[in-house]
C-alpha cells in the first residue's frame, strides 16, 4: 500500500503520541517524509530505466511493484544489415533463447542419427529447412515479445520505444524512431543498455559479414559458414551450423574460450571436430570481399596469420563475426552528467550496491564492469538493486560461483575456478583435482564414442577439500550444473560429494564416484556399468 | 528402452524445429538386439572386472550348510562346499507373480522377460502400480504400443503422492490407458494364443474382460532368500516381506554374515545404494575404514515419459514429521524452452521444494518433474547432503535457458495460495 495512505490513516487516531513522521501528516507536509522517501514530486518518474533487457525488465517491474512511478526506454538501434527486434533484450531476442532453441534443431538432428539405432526406421539423409526453424523460432520470440509489454502494462511500467541519453543531471532525452524528442526527469536511473557485437574494423565487415544480431532471424539459409572468433557466442553458433548439416569452419586468432578453463575449452573443440567443424587457429580476417550477391551470397575471405606472415584465402556464404560485444555506453550522454566509464572496455564500474560514480545513477546486466554477463545475473541484480532502492531491502547481489554453461554440440558447464585460476590462486600443492572421462548411457546402443564426455573437479585442501571447481562435458550439461552450484554455496566438499548416493543411471552420477586424480597419474577411461 | 521411446517424441519435435522427416515405424527387435548386446558387454566387463581383482567367481547357485559354510551347485549338479570368514549375502530380489491368478506364470510375464524379448510385445496389459510398472508402461507407450496400465489402488505408493499423480496423469495424456482401482482375476489363452484378462473394478464390483498380446506383471518383487537356507545359518528374516534383518553394519543376526542390496530389509531397492553399502562394508571389513553407509536423503529418479526425481522427505513426510505450521512448500509449474517449438504439452512439469518454515529455511525434500530430471536432481542431491537451506538454493545464479533454474528461481509458496506458473522468458 502507498505510504500516503498510511498516513492519511494513522491521522485519524487522535488519542496516542506520534513518535514517526510516517504517522505524522505536519512532517510530510514539511518535506521530512519525501526525504526519507526518496520521493521527489519535482521529477516526472521516481525511476527511469534505460534499456528494457533482463536486467533492465527485472529493475522496472520490482520497483513498480514497490509503489513507485517507473519509466523504461528502449530502442533497438538495427544492425549493419538492418536487422533489428521487440521488447526484451539480447537474451529473449538475439541470445539465450534462439540460441538454445537452434541448439536444440542441432540436437534433434544428431538424435535422428540415434533413433536408427534405437530401432526407429528413419530414413538415412534427413534435410533441414532453415526457414521452418527461423519461423517458429521468431514465433515465439515474438510471444515474449508480447508477454513483456503486457507485464509492464500490467505493473503500470511507462514504457517508451525510444533511445535514452542523459543531457543534464537527472534528465534525459528521449529520441523515437521518427525523430521525436521527448524529455524526462527522475530521481534515480539506472543504466541496463547491454552491449553489441563488436565489429573487425577491416574492409567489407559491416557491408558483408553478419553477427549474431542477425542470425537468429536471417531469412535464408546461411550456407557453408566462416565462423570468426573463438568466444562462446562463435562456438555455440559454429556448432549448431554444423549440426543443421552445414558446412562450418572457425577462425580463432588467439585462445578459445578465454577466461574458461582451457583443457575443457580443447575438448570443447576437440568435440565440435569430430562433427565435422574445421579449426583455422591463430588467424585473423584482414578483408571480406563479395563475390556473388544472393540469399546467401559468395563471400571471399582474406586471412592472415597472427604469429608470421602466412596468408590465406576462402570461400564462404556467409561470414558470422563472434569476436566480443561492445557496451552501449558510448552514445547516451553518460559524460555529461560524469559518469565513470571504463576507457577501455566501454564498461561502468560500480560499488557493491550497483552505484556508479554518480550516485543516483546505477547499473546492471552485461554494462557493468566485473560481473559476469549472464541473463539470471542481471536479472538477480535488477531486482535486489529494486528492492534496496525502493523496497528498504539490504540483500547484495552474489556473484560468487555463478555457474554457466557453453551450448557447443557437446555441452560444457561449470562452477568456480578454472583449473589454471586455481592454481594461481591456490597453489598446485595445495589442489586436488579428481577427473574421469564417461559414457552416457544414451550413447553406448548409439554407438556414440567411449572416452569423449568428461568430469572434473577441483579441491582446496587448505579448505575441509572444499570444491572450487566444477567442470563437465556432456549432454546437458546445463541441467547437471545448477544442482551442483546450489551445493557449491552450501560449501560442498570432496566427504560429502563421496557420501552422496548417485542417481542411476545417469551422466550427473559420475561425480558421486571419482576416484581418480590427476596427480595420481591414472587412466582416467569409464570401464563397467 | 526409456530412451528409444523418448527418441520417438524426438523425431516428432525435429519436424517442428525444420528437419524433413515423417515419423517413423519402430522396429522392436532392432532394438532389442542392440540392448540387449550392450547389457552383454556389461556382463563380459564385469567378468573381466573380477578377473583382474583376482575374485573367484564360481557360476554356482549356493545355499548355507552351516554358519561359515555354503554349498555350491553347477548347472551340471555338481556340488562344491566353500567356507569363509566372512559371508556377504547380495541375492536381491526377483518379480513377483500374482498368487491367486491361474496360470499367471505361464500366461503373463515380467521386467526379467520384458528386456529379453526378441519379438514386440504387441498390445500389452501392465499389471502394477510401482516404478517398474510405469516406467515399463511408458516406454511401450512411446515406442507405439497399445499399452494399458491396471492399478489396484495408489500409483508410486513410496513416494509423493502429488507427485504420483502428475506422473499417471502426463501419461494418460499421452496414450497410456490407465485403469484405477481395478484388480485381475483370471488370464485365459484364447484360440488365436491372444490372451484374454478379466478384472474387477473394486469400487463397482463391476466386471470387464479385455484381449492383449502380453500381460506384464509388475507388482513388487520378492527378496531371493527362499533357496539360501538361511535357518542352517542361523540369519532371521523378516516373516512378512522375507528379507533379511540388518543393523547399521550391514551384519545379520549372525556377526559374520552380512547382507547387502535388495535383499536387505528396510535399505532403498537401489543400484547405487547398494553399491556403496558393499564398497563400504569392504573397507570395514577389512579396517581400512569404519565408515557406515548413510540412506538418508538417497535421490532417485522415475524414468516415467515425464521423469520424476526426488530427493528427501515427500511432502506428507515432512507434514507428518513436522506438522504443517512448521512446513513451508515452495512450488512451481514450468515449461521447458525445448516444448514450446513443437507445442508440447507442458501442463505436469512440476517442482516442489518443501522446507521448514522457520528460516534459514532448511530443505526437506526436493520434487522435480520434467525432462532429465535425474540429471537435474542430482546436484540439488548434494546440496541437501550439505544442508542446504532455501536462502542458500535462492542465492545460487541460475543457468540460463534450463529447466533446473526453475529450482532456483521458486518463489511463491502453497501457502500463499497464488498461482504457481512460471511466466516470462
Amino acid at each position: 500500500m502507498p505510504i500516503k495512505h498510511r498516513v492519511q490513516r494513522k491521522s485519524l487516531k487522535t488519542s496516542h503520541t506520534v513518535s514517526s513522521p510516517l504517522g505524522n501528516p505536519q512532517a510530510h507536509q514539511s518535506g521530512v517524509l519525501q526525504k526519507l522517501l526518496q520521493e521527489d514530486p519535482a521529477c516526472d518518474y521516481d525511476l527511469i530505466v534505460i534499456g528494457c533487457g533482463s536486467g533492465g525488465l527485472s529493475c522496472a517491474q520490482e520497483a513498480a511493484a514497490l509503489g513507485r512511478r517507473v519509466m523504461v526506454l528502449d530502442l533497438v538501434v538495427p544492425s549493419p544489415q538492418g536487422t533489428s527486434w521487440g521488447l526484451g533484450g539480447t537474451c529473449v531476442n538475439v541470445g539465450c533463447i534462439p540460441k538454445k532453441l537452434m541448439h536444440q534443431a542441432a540436437l534433434l538432428g544428431q538424435a535422428l542419427t540415434d533413433s536408427r539405432k534405437f530401432g526407429w526406421e528413419c530414413s538415412q539423409q534427413v534435410k533441414h529447412n532453415w526457414e521452418t526453424m527461423t519461423e517458429a523460432i521468431q514465433k515465439h520470440v515474438g510471444s515474449l515479445n508480447r508477454s513483456y509489454q503486457r507485464a509492464l502494462r500490467e505493473k503500470a511500467v511507462a514504457y517508451v520505444n525510444s533511445y535514452g541519453e542523459f543531457v543534464e543531471h537527472h534528465k534525459i532525452k528521449a529520441t523515437n524512431g521518427k525523430g521525436q524528442e521527448t524529455y524526462y526527469t527522475a530521481a534515480k536511473f539506472v543504466i541496463a543498455t547491454g552491449e553489441r557485437p563488436r565489429y573487425l574494423g577491416i574492409q567489407g565487415d559491416k557491408e558483408y559479414c553478419i553477427t549474431s544480431d542477425d542470425l537468429f532471424s536471417l531469412p535464408y539459409c546461411p550456407g557453408a559458414t566462416l565462423v570468426v572468433g573463438g568466444s562462446s557466442v562463435a562456438l555455440e553458433c559454429a556448432g549448431f551450423l554444423a549440426g543443421l548439416g552445414l558446412e562450418v569452419t572457425v577462425m580463432v586468432s588467439s585462445q578459445l574460450l578465454q577466461g574458461f578453463d582451457q583443457e575443457m575449452a580443447e575438448k570443447v573443440a576437440s568435440s565440435m571436430q569430430q562433427l565435422g567443424v574445421r579449426f583455422l587457429r591463430k588467424f585473423v580476417p584482414v578483408e571480406v570481399q563479395q563475390l556473388e550477391k544472393g540469399s546467401p551470397g559468395k563471400l571471399k575471405v582474406v586471412a592472415k596469420s597472427t604469429e608470421g606472415t602466412e596468408m590465406i584465402e576462402g570461400l564462404y556464404n556467409t561470414v558470422l563475426l563472434a569476436i566480443g560485444r561492445d557496451s552501449c555506453t558510448k552514445k547516451i550522454g553518460l559524460e555529461k552528467i560524469g559518469v565513470k566509464v571504463n576507457e577501455k572496455t566501454g564498461k561502468i564500474p560500480v560499488n557493491d550496491v550497483e552505484q556508479s560514480s554518480v550516485p543516483y545513477v546505477y547499473a546492471v546486466g552485461d554494462v557493468v564492469e566485473g560481473q559476469p554477463e549472464l541473463m539470471p545475473v542481471a536479472v538477480q541484480a535488477g531486482r535486489l538493486l529494486a528492492r534496496r532502492l525502493f523496497g528498504g531491502r539490504l540483500e547484495k547481489c552474489d556473484y560468487i560461483n555463478a555457474p554457466t554453461v557453453v551450448f557447443t554440440p557437446l555441452e560444457y558447464g561449470c562452477c568456480g575456478y578454472a583449473e589454471e585460476k586455481a592454481v594461481e590462486v591456490y597453489r598446485k600443492e595445495n589442489l586436488e583435482v579428481y577427473h574421469t572421462l564417461f559414457w552416457p548411457l544414451e550413447w553406448t546402443v548409439a554407438c556414440r564414442d567411449s572416452n569423449t564426455c568428461y568430469a572434473k573437479i577441483i579441491y582446496s585442501k587448505f579448505d575441509n577439500d572444499r570444491v572450487i571447481g566444477f567442470h563437465v562435458l556432456g549432454p546437458k550439461a546445463g541441467e547437471i550444473t545448477q544442482g551442483f552450484a546450489a551445493a557449491m554455496k552450501c560449501g560442498l566438499t570432496k566427504q560429502l560429494l563421496d557420501d552422496t548416493i548417485g542417481i542411476h543411471p545417469t551422466c550427473a552420477q559420475v561425480f558421486t564416484t571419482l576416484e581418480i586424480t590427476k596427480s595420481s597419474g591414472l587412466d582416467a577411461t569409464q570401464k563397467g556399468c | 528402452m526409456h530412451q528409444a521411446a523418448l527418441l520417438g517424441g524426438m523425431i516428432h519435435d525435429a519436424s517442428h524445429y525444420g528437419w524433413k522427416v515423417a515419423q517413423p515405424l519402430h522396429d522392436w527387435g532392432k532394438m532389442a538386439e542392440a540392448v540387449q548386446n550392450h547389457v552383454k558387454s556389461l556382463n563380459w566387463g564385469h567378468r573381466v572386472q573380477l578377473q583382474d581383482r583376482k575374485v573367484k567367481y564360481f557360476n554356482f547357485k549356493a545355499s548355507f550348510v552351516n554358519p561359515h559354510m555354503v554349498c555350491g551347485v553347477s548347472k551340471g549338479g555338481e556340488e562344491t562346499l566353500l567356507s569363509a570368514d566372512h559371508i556377504v549375502i547380495a541375492t536381491g530380489g526377483r518379480p513377483r507373480y500374482p498368487t491367486h491368478i491361474e496360470d499367471a506364470l505361464e500366461y503373463g510375464i515380467t521386467s526379467d522377460d520384458i528386456f529379453w524379448l526378441k519379438e514386440s510385445p504387441g498390445k500389452t496389459l501392465v499389471v502394477g502400480a510401482s516404478y517398474v510398472a510405469l516406467e515399463c508402461a511408458g516406454f511401450l507407450t512411446g515406442l507405439g504400443l497399445d499399452t494399458t496400465v491396471m492399478i489396484r489402488s495408489v500409483p508410486l505408493r513410496a513416494f509423493d503422492q502429488q507427485m504420483a499423480s502428475l506422473v499417471t496423469e502426463h501419461m494418460a495424456v499421452h496414450g497410456t490407458r490407465i485403469l484405477r482401482g481395478c484388480t485381475p482375476l483370471r488370464v485365459e489363452k484364447l484360440s488365436d494364443g491372444r490372451l484374454q484378462v478379466t478384472w474387477v473394478d473394486l469400487a463397482s464390483d463391476k466386471k470387464d474382460t479385455g484381449t492383449f498380446d502380453t500381460v506384464l506383471w509388475a507388482i513388487g518383487r520378492v527378496p531371493e532368500t527362499r533357496g539360501l537356507n538361511l535357518e542352517k545359518a542361523g540369519v532371521r528374516t523378516n516373516p512378512n516381506t522375507q528379507k533379511i534383518l540388518v543393523d547399521a553394519q550391514e551384519a545379520t543376526s549372525v556377526p559374520h554374515i552380512y547382507a547387502i542390496g535388495d535383499v536387505a530389509e528396510g535399505r532403498p531397492e537401489l543400484t547405487p545404494t547398494a553399491i556403496m553399502a558393499g564398497r563400504l562394508l569392504a573397507q570395514r571389513l577389512c579396517s581400512r575404514s569404519s565408515d557406515l553407509m548413510d540412506y538418508d536423503n538417497v535421490p532417485t529418479t522415475v524414468f516415467t515419459p515425464l521423469e520424476y526425481g526426488c530427493v528427501g522427505l515427500s511432502e506428507e513426510e515432512a507434514v507428518a514429521r513436522h506438522g504443517e505450521e512448521r512446513v513451508e512448500v515452495y512450488h512451481a509449474y514450468y515449461k521447458p524452452l525445448e516444448f514450446v517449438v513443437p507445442e508440447r504439452d507442458a501442463s505436469q512439469c512440476y517442482i516442489k521444494m518443501v522446507c521448514l518454515r522457520e528460516p534459514p529455511q532448511l530443505v526437506l525434500g526436493l520434487h522435480f518433474l520434467g525432462p532429465n530430471a535425474g540429471e537435474v536432481t542430482q546436484g540439488f542431491a548434494l546440496g541437501i547432503k550439505c544442508g542446504a537451506s532455501y536462502q542458500h538454493v535462492m542465492r545460487t545464479v541460475g543457468i540460463h535457458p534450463t529447466c533446473a533454474e526453475e529450482v532456483a528461481k521458486l518463489r511463491i509458496s502453497k501457502r500463499s495460495g497464488l498461482d504457481p506458473t512460471v511466466t516470462g522468458c
